[in-house]
């Protein structure tokens, strides 16, 4: 596959985490070209949200390298790599559930207050988020609360999103409000890195799949070509998500 | 797919009950205050006391909302917070000393002059002290409470013995201020002046702690903080600084508390912080850990049962905090206003 693009905006090589004793990435290479949405797939435990949270610096990678648009931040604190441009929405949200939404969005907004024309944006996207814009985050239902995350991240300009399995235990109909917004973020030229269970939206929304296996990446390349090989399929994450 | 229903909110507020649910701790108050009128009997005793016991809340009330704050943003445990109530209230007490014209001066002016004199010194000795207890003590122990509890009661006992080094090994007796002595009468009851002193201070610390949290960026970073340090940080914030900052004004609140502490008894010893600190931590526990109204509230509860009990039944003195914290426990497992979730 040919990459898209002069300089990919992330690249990781040869990465290797450890949680306490247990390797859990064995060297992943992954390229995140800029533009475009890469879907992160895979069964479940092979590494995928390790891969996020090693690029985002919860995790602190043994070896490898991790180069965001050119620069080295292997070993930068993740407050770095944030300012730098990264969002990110992690598994379980990371919702601030004693702030109300409105503090969650203001404390999203590192160096100014929450820009109007943004919050409009994002209102539009995520109606329920200005209808209980003073109510306590942990009272929102989960789908509100993904929103919210994802508001979050989108609530400065990033260079970078990392967002890890946006449509978890969503009911349908919030999934399609979901995978609309993730469109709407898309179309305006978001770069994306994304794990996503649910194949029917990462067909949808991906330009690229990556996925693992046992903590490396074992294949990527363009989306349509994975979305079209069945047999590929049912190769790499066992069993055919094709179905819907 | 189809995209989702129109949005219909389905809640306006939240209900009745689950406000009240989590209002219910500032009710205890005025509860354990009527009670305990209804058990004296005596009003003038009664208003004593009660001003005396808010009084001591307030005290480990400032003792203790540095110290959950601490542990609710870091899963620090720091026993050494003691050295810093004991080191506070000795600069404090020297100053006090030193200025001794002042303080001896029947002009209100001179004697809060003096006492604002040694609050500044003592609260810039104490926050140094911390700024440096959490460089070279805390910070190789992060994330293992069991070394946390050792190295800090070794630095507690460090700190303690250079205090006998620098002042002897004598407690030192002192007297307030001139205008700060003595009692006035208010319907029959007499009212130190200190006491009255010292709520006041208490309360308007709190009201400034809650509005910092409440109103400004940091004090949003701070309760996040509590709540989930990991994403504050994926937001960009530098936590770690945040958490130093915290580190230093909660010692130099414990300095502060040491100074009015060393005051109301009018006598200071090394190991004053130490014993303080079991005080301190019944008040963090039963308001539930990282939370200052919390502490707030727990600090009242217990500087009013101290003072109630101690009148009432003084043999049941000694239990009568270790009873309302168990009482306060079966009523909430995780303390009345928890902020940091069970790990």
């Amino acid at each position: 596959m040919s990459e898209t693009g002069p300089e990919p905006i992330l690249s990781l090589s040869d990465l290797h985490t450890d949680i306490a004793q247990y390797r859990i990435l064995e060297g992943v290479d992954l390229i995140v070209p800029r533009g475009q949405v890469t879907m992160l797939l895979g069964r479940n435990g092979v590494g995928k949200t390790t891969t996020l949270r090693s690029i985002i610096g919860h995790w602190r990678p043994r070896a490898g390298r991790i180069l965001f648009d050119g620069v080295d931040i292997t070993r930068a604190p993740t407050a770095h790599r944030a300012r730098a441009g990264l969002g990110y929405v992690p598994e379980d949200m990371g919702i601030f559930t004693d702030l109300t939404v409105e503090e969650n969005m203001v404390l999203a907004a590192v160096s100014a207050a929450p820009d109007p024309a943004r919050l409009e944006r994002i209102f539009a996207a995520f109606p329920p988020l200005k209808t209980f814009w003073r109510a306590k985050a942990g009272t929102l239902s989960g789908g509100q609360k993904q929103m919210l995350a994802i508001a979050r991240a989108m609530a400065e300009e990033r260079r970078l999103y990392l967002i890890d399995e946006p449509t978890k235990g969503l009911a349908p109909a919030i999934i399609a409000t979901m995978a609309a917004a993730l469109r709407t973020l898309k179309q305006e030229g978001a770069t994306i890195l994304m794990v996503e269970q649910n194949f029917a939206v990462a067909r949808a929304l991906g330009d690229r799949a990556a996925v693992m296996e046992a903590g490396r990446i074992v294949w990527s390349g363009a989306m349509a070509a994975l979305a079209a090989d069945t047999a590929l399929q049912e190769q790499l994450m066992g069993l055919s998500m094709a179905a819907t | 797919m189809t995209a989702a229903p129109d949005h219909r909110p389905t809640f306006a507020q939240v209900a009745l009950s689950d406000r009240l649910g989590a209002a219910a701790p500032f009710a205890l108050i005025p509860v354990l205050v009527v009670l305990g009128f209804l058990a004296i009997g005596s009003s003038s005793s009664w208003l004593t006391l009660t001003v005396s016991g808010l009084a001591m809340g307030m005290m480990i009330f400032i003792m203790a909302s540095g110290l959950t704050l601490v542990f609710g943003l870091m899963d620090v445990i720091n026993f050494g917070h003691g050295a810093f109530i004991s080191v506070g209230a000795f600069i404090g007490i020297s100053v006090l000393i030193g200025l001794g014209g002042w303080t001896g001066a029947p002009s209100l002016l001179l004697n809060v002059a003096a006492v604002l004199l040694a609050v500044i010194a003592a609260m810039t000795v104490t926050g140094a002290l911390g700024w440096g207890f959490e460089r070279l003590i805390v910070r190789p122990v992060y994330g293992a409470h069991l070394k946390q509890i050792l190295v800090t009661v070794g630095g507690l006992i460090v700190i303690e013995q250079l205090i006998h080094v620098i002042w002897g090994p004598d407690e030192i007796f002192l007297t307030r201020p001139e205008t700060l002595k003595g009692a006035f009468t208010f319907w029959d009851a007499a009212i130190e002046r200190y006491r009255l002193l010292a709520v006041v201070i208490g309360l308007v610390l709190f009201l400034a702690m809650r509005l910092v949290l409440k109103r400004t960026k940091i004090g949003l970073i701070v309760r996040a903080g509590v709540q989930n340090p990991e994403m504050v940080e994926a937001l960009g914030y530098r936590l770690r600084l945040v958490f130093i900052g915290v580190f230093i004004a909660g010692s130099a609140l414990a300095g502060l508390g040491g100074v009015m502490w060393g005051l109301y008894q009018e006598v200071i010893t090394a190991g004053m912080g130490e014993q303080m600190m079991i005080l301190v931590f019944i008040v963090v526990i039963i308001g539930g850990l990282g939370s200052v109204e919390g502490a707030f509230i727990g600090a009242l509860l217990v500087g009013l049962m101290q003072n109630y009990i101690a009148f009432l039944a003084p043999t049941l003195a000694l239990i009568s905090n270790i009873g309302l914290m168990t009482a306060i426990l079966m009523w909430r497992p995780q303390g009345m206003m928890p902020v940091v979730k069970a790990k």
